[in-house]
């Protein structure tokens, strides 16, 4: 538990200690996740995967298939893809043709080719193994590098080629920059195919009710526009499509994407006539589902002065997006958002290039891009230090925007709302005990072992805005990531709020029944948060980009305030005084100067539902209010020079860790993990320290363990949690995590974002130290994971 | 193959079902006993959201056939609760420490901090990470959840103390 910081206004419940409100079901074995949801008379898919990277189908049996006692249908590609739209790109692909299932060929191994639908898994299963499908094995597209050259195998013949996107952007005077110091470091980082891999598999489960024309879909989803994709796949109105949003959903962060799992089930009940569901085995989910993230080359060259001041830097990203990129590519754009991180950088060229590959496709994760970039450009921080043997600590401090700076814009357009990084920094240090540490590796290094201590500074940005799409494809010409909210106060005084999307663990009923509570002063445990379904809902972009504080936080605050004001109004009239006389505090509107005139809550609210005549007139009854919110401080297009306002607030995370390395196996284990931490109003401290050791158990894992590997043929080698590691309590060291506040201006509370610091901020923390720790043997892996075999093979090359 | 009937008896109610001799503990009690609580994360052995205890003793409903656990005592999330269906003290710990957020491996945590308390009522920390360590969690980092362990064991010993 986490003392609130000491310089909070006095919150009655922001920021307080407070049971979250979301655990007790949860504690109770009664959450409601996809595969809790039981329609009557629902049938169970199973999908055959290619085995293939790449063929072409010849033919598909399905006869045997059909012929199994309890089979109703087997869906094949040709008839899927007759039937629907291609699923939605980023990027502007007209000849990059996406269905559920493959049609003509299959372009990754795992790829569905045939779905089954049984009177159970177990049967749909058995049948999937009967459909004789003949394939003609051609050679695969797998190394990403490869792919600039016009010699390789095409994963989309009709586009011609396997770059999707290539642009170079110069934001500020580059070439200038370069020629006025004398210092650059140039180096590579990569990041490995990893991803977030929550432990409930993707499901869905899919209704067409034929009485109201509509159709159903409970979905463990985390997605923005879904029912627009749904419906614009299956060729039907919008409001035929009734998303519920009361599903609980098993861990996301970012990935659980399943569009193409809803359209297949969608299609299949709608023209079966019967309710179907499809949840994912660990294989199809790790294969063929949505659950591989960003796969980088990083090429970077920073200059700086003979201080360590850093100018200037030019960054090539090359990501291997695989066979489908959806929304994948999009992911080198949101980096742009932080592109220098918290550094004081004049210019920066960026070059983002997305291949395609015959690997699954990529999906969002946690951050959208952001902790491959940041990985890359601490990297660099390291290199600089280490090029001018300038203390690693320092040259940050050197670098780092200032408290007097802010708002702060960087080259491409962001404006830093506010922080104190050298504050935050500082704390680190001083909390780490960094001289301690740094005499504890020591210690360990003479005893034989290897040791190192590591250092990253990160920001995170928080809110969204979809106007980073634009510079990828100016067709999204989209200029908000709008959220809302409805609050309604019934006739015995109860609040009740909706919001309109899922949850994955981010605990948003927590948070607006916290700050509606806050605004209110009634106790948050007594207002009912609900998920209205995508039909009842106000206009939402999903709980995705570290937003729900900054925008369903701030329209929460604002419908609260505007009921507040509503009663206001009510209770001048009933007294007979202007409305700036009434003040309200715990619930009693009274008279300034005259407390024995008053008003309760409860009778206000009663007079509101049910006394007319006590009204103002022209006045609404009843007690609502709803809030649509823009994302604070955006809204704009580019200018002329393609500088835009990204993300709106910017939170900032400095990491320590100490790091021991066994010599002869490479084994890191983690020993400490420090890390300062400053997302302005924390709404709720468990959560915000919920969020961000969990992002540092995510960062450890893509640091060391978590890859989908592939083969050079492109067979995916990491299926199972066998071969794809996951952190266990083992490998997650104990997070001692310090919290600090600097409000955000642009907030209602002055909340900023914290789902995803954790995460941003880790992976280059953990690298660092491995460095450190290998720094005695002149050895530097910048290639992620830096798994246990990477560290022996490069120690045993030295020490041979 | 004909459906086989087994008895076993859950969360200490007989229950006699029906079920093909393929079919998974974990699919046994989600689907044909309702008992939702308990989920499936990898149908491998490695994540533990299915934990259920055997006979007291913690194991993988994912790796067991209904039909294997026949004459059987199962304890199951649901079961954890008291005979009230007020939350015990290792789930109102869970609670007041938010040692979760997604909630998808709560349940299979439960089973296993419960299946360490109950056989080392002072575990140290290094002790509780071993318990859980086949309990995977992707949102938590594991520490709260450690947190809320501790805090358990430490209400009963100053419970038994005060008598």
């Amino acid at each position: 538990m986490v003392d609130a910081p000491a310089n909070l206004p006095n919150y009655r419940y922001v920021s307080r200690k407070r049971r979250t409100k979301e655990d007790r079901r949860f504690i109770s074995g009664r959450g409601k996740f996809v595969a809790d949801v039981e329609v009557p008379g629902m049938k169970h898919v199973a999908v055959l995967p290619s085995p293939h990277p790449r063929a072409n189908i010849v033919s598909i049996d399905t006869s045997a298939a059909l012929a199994l006692p309890g089979v109703h249908y087997v869906l094949t590609g040709d008839e899927l893809g007759e039937a629907t739209n291609s699923l939605f790109h980023g990027l502007d692909l007209p000849n990059v043709v996406w269905h559920p299932l493959a049609v003509g060929m299959t372009r990754y191994a795992g790829e569905w080719v045939a779905a089954v639908v049984a009177d159970s898994r177990y049967i749909a299963e058995d049948a999937a193994e009967l459909i004789d499908v003949e394939y003609e094995s051609l050679p695969a597209a797998v190394d990403s590098e490869k792919m600039l050259d016009e010699d390789q195998p095409l994963v989309h013949p009709a586009h011609g080629t396997n770059v999707l996107f290539r642009k170079t952007w110069t934001w500020g005077p580059v070439a200038d920059d370069f020629a006025s110091v004398t210092n650059t470091v140039s180096y590579r980082a990569r990041w490995g195919r990893s991803s977030t891999v929550p432990i409930e598999t993707f499901g869905v489960v899919a209704k067409w009710d034929d009485t109201h024309e509509i159709l159903d879909v409970w979905a463990s989803i985390q997605m923005p526009q879904y029912q627009d994709q749904i419906a614009s796949a299956l060729r039907i109105p919008m409001n035929q499509v009734r998303v519920h949003n009361d599903v609980d959903v098993g861990g996301s962060y970012g990935v659980k994407r399943g569009i193409k799992h809803t359209v297949l089930v969608s299609y299949l009940a709608k023209k079966l006539g019967f309710p179907v569901r499809f949840i994912e085995d660990r294989l199809d989910n790790m294969s063929g589902g949505d659950a591989h993230g960003p796969d980088r080359i990083f090429d970077i060259t920073m200059a700086f002065d003979d201080e360590g001041v850093i100018k200037s830097m030019k960054i090539r990203a090359l990501d291997d997006v695989g066979a489908y990129p959806g929304r994948a590519p999009l992911q080198l754009g949101k980096p742009i958002t932080a592109l220098c991180g918290p550094y004081r950088v004049n210019s920066i060229e960026y070059e983002a290039i997305s291949v395609t590959s015959n690997k699954t496709g990529q999906v969002p994760v946690r951050g959208f891009g952001q902790s491959p970039t940041n990985f890359a450009v601490e990297t660099g921080i390291e290199r600089v230090a280490k090029y001018l043997r300038i203390d690693r600590v320092e040259v940050r401090v050197r670098n780092l925007v200032r408290k007097d700076e802010f708002p702060w814009q960087i080259p491409p357009g962001s404006r830093y709302d506010s922080g104190d990084f050298h504050a935050v920094l500082e704390s680190a240090v001083k909390t780490s005990n960094w001289d301690d540490l740094i005499a504890r590796r020591d210690a360990l290094r003479a005893k034989g072992r290897l040791a190192g201590v590591g250092i990253a500074t990160c920001l995170e940005p928080g809110g969204g805005n979809n106007i980073f799409e634009f510079l990828f494809n100016p067709k999204l010409e989209i200029t908000t990531f709008v959220e809302s909210v409805l609050i309604k106060v019934d006739p015995t005084g109860v609040v009740s709020a909706m919001m309109c999307t899922t949850t994955s663990g981010q605990g948003h009923e927590t948070l607006v029944s916290t700050i509606a509570g806050e605004e209110l002063e009634r106790d948050p445990d007594d207002i009912r948060v609900l998920h209205a379904d995508s039909l009842e809902a106000l206009p939402t972009r999903s709980p995705v980009a570290s937003r729900m504080a900054i925008v369903l936080g701030t329209a929460t605050s604002k419908a609260a305030r505007e009921i507040k004001s509503k009663m206001i109004t009510i209770a001048a009239h009933d007294l007979g005084v202007e409305q700036d006389r009434i003040e309200y505090a715990d619930g009693e509107f009274s008279v300034r100067g005259e407390p024995a005139r008053k008003l309760g809550w409860n009778e206000i609210c009663h007079i509101a539902h049910k006394q007319f005549h006590r009204m103002p007139p022209g006045h609404e009854l009843g007690l609502q209010a709803y809030a649509v919110q823009q994302v604070p401080g955006a809204g704009g297009l580019p200018n002329e020079k393609n500088e835009v306002p990204l993300y709106p607030c910017f939170s900032f995370q400095a990491h320590v860790p100490l790091v021991e390395i066994d010599p002869d196996t490479g084994k890191v284990k983690v020993h400490d993990y420090f890390i300062a931490h400053d997302c302005g109003t924390a709404i709720n401290p468990d959560i915000v320290r919920g969020m961000i050791i969990g992002g540092v158990a995510h960062g450890i894992g893509a640091a060391l363990y978590e890859k989908f590997e592939y083969d050079v043929d492109g067979q995916l080698l990491a299926g199972t949690f066998v071969d794809y590691l996951l952190p266990s309590a083992h490998e997650i060291p104990g997070v001692t995590d310090i919290e600090h506040c600097t409000p955000s201006p642009l907030t209602s509370l002055g909340q900023k974002g914290s789902g995803e610091g954790g995460y941003l901020g880790a992976p280059a923390a953990i690298a660092s130290a491995v460095n450190d720790a290998l720094a005695p043997y002149d050895i530097e892996i910048n290639e992620l994971p830096i798994r246990a075999r990477d560290i022996e093979a490069a120690l045993f090359e030295k020490t041979q | 193959m004909s459906d086989i009937e087994i008895t076993l008896n859950v969360n200490g109610r007989d229950r006699t079902v029906s079920v093909p001799p393929r079919m998974t503990l974990v699919d046994c009690l989600r689907d044909v006993l309702r008992l939702t609580g308990t989920h499936v994360g990898c149908e491998h052995g490695i994540c533990g959201a299915c934990s259920v205890m055997l006979d007291g003793e913690p194991i993988r409903s994912c790796l067991m056939f209904a039909v294997q656990a026949e004459g059987h005592s199962i304890t199951t999330v649901e079961g954890l609760l008291k005979e009230d269906g007020e939350l015990s003290d290792l789930q109102d710990s869970f609670w007041e420490c938010h040692a979760m957020q997604c909630g998808y491996c709560t349940p299979g945590m439960l089973v296993a901090s419960q299946s360490l308390l109950n056989e080392n009522p002072e575990p140290s920390e290094d002790e509780i990470r071993e318990a859980i360590s086949g309990n995977l969690c992707r949102c938590t980092g594991y520490q709260q959840i450690v947190e809320a362990i501790q805090m358990t064991a430490k209400r009963r010993r100053e419970g038994a103390s005060h008598g």
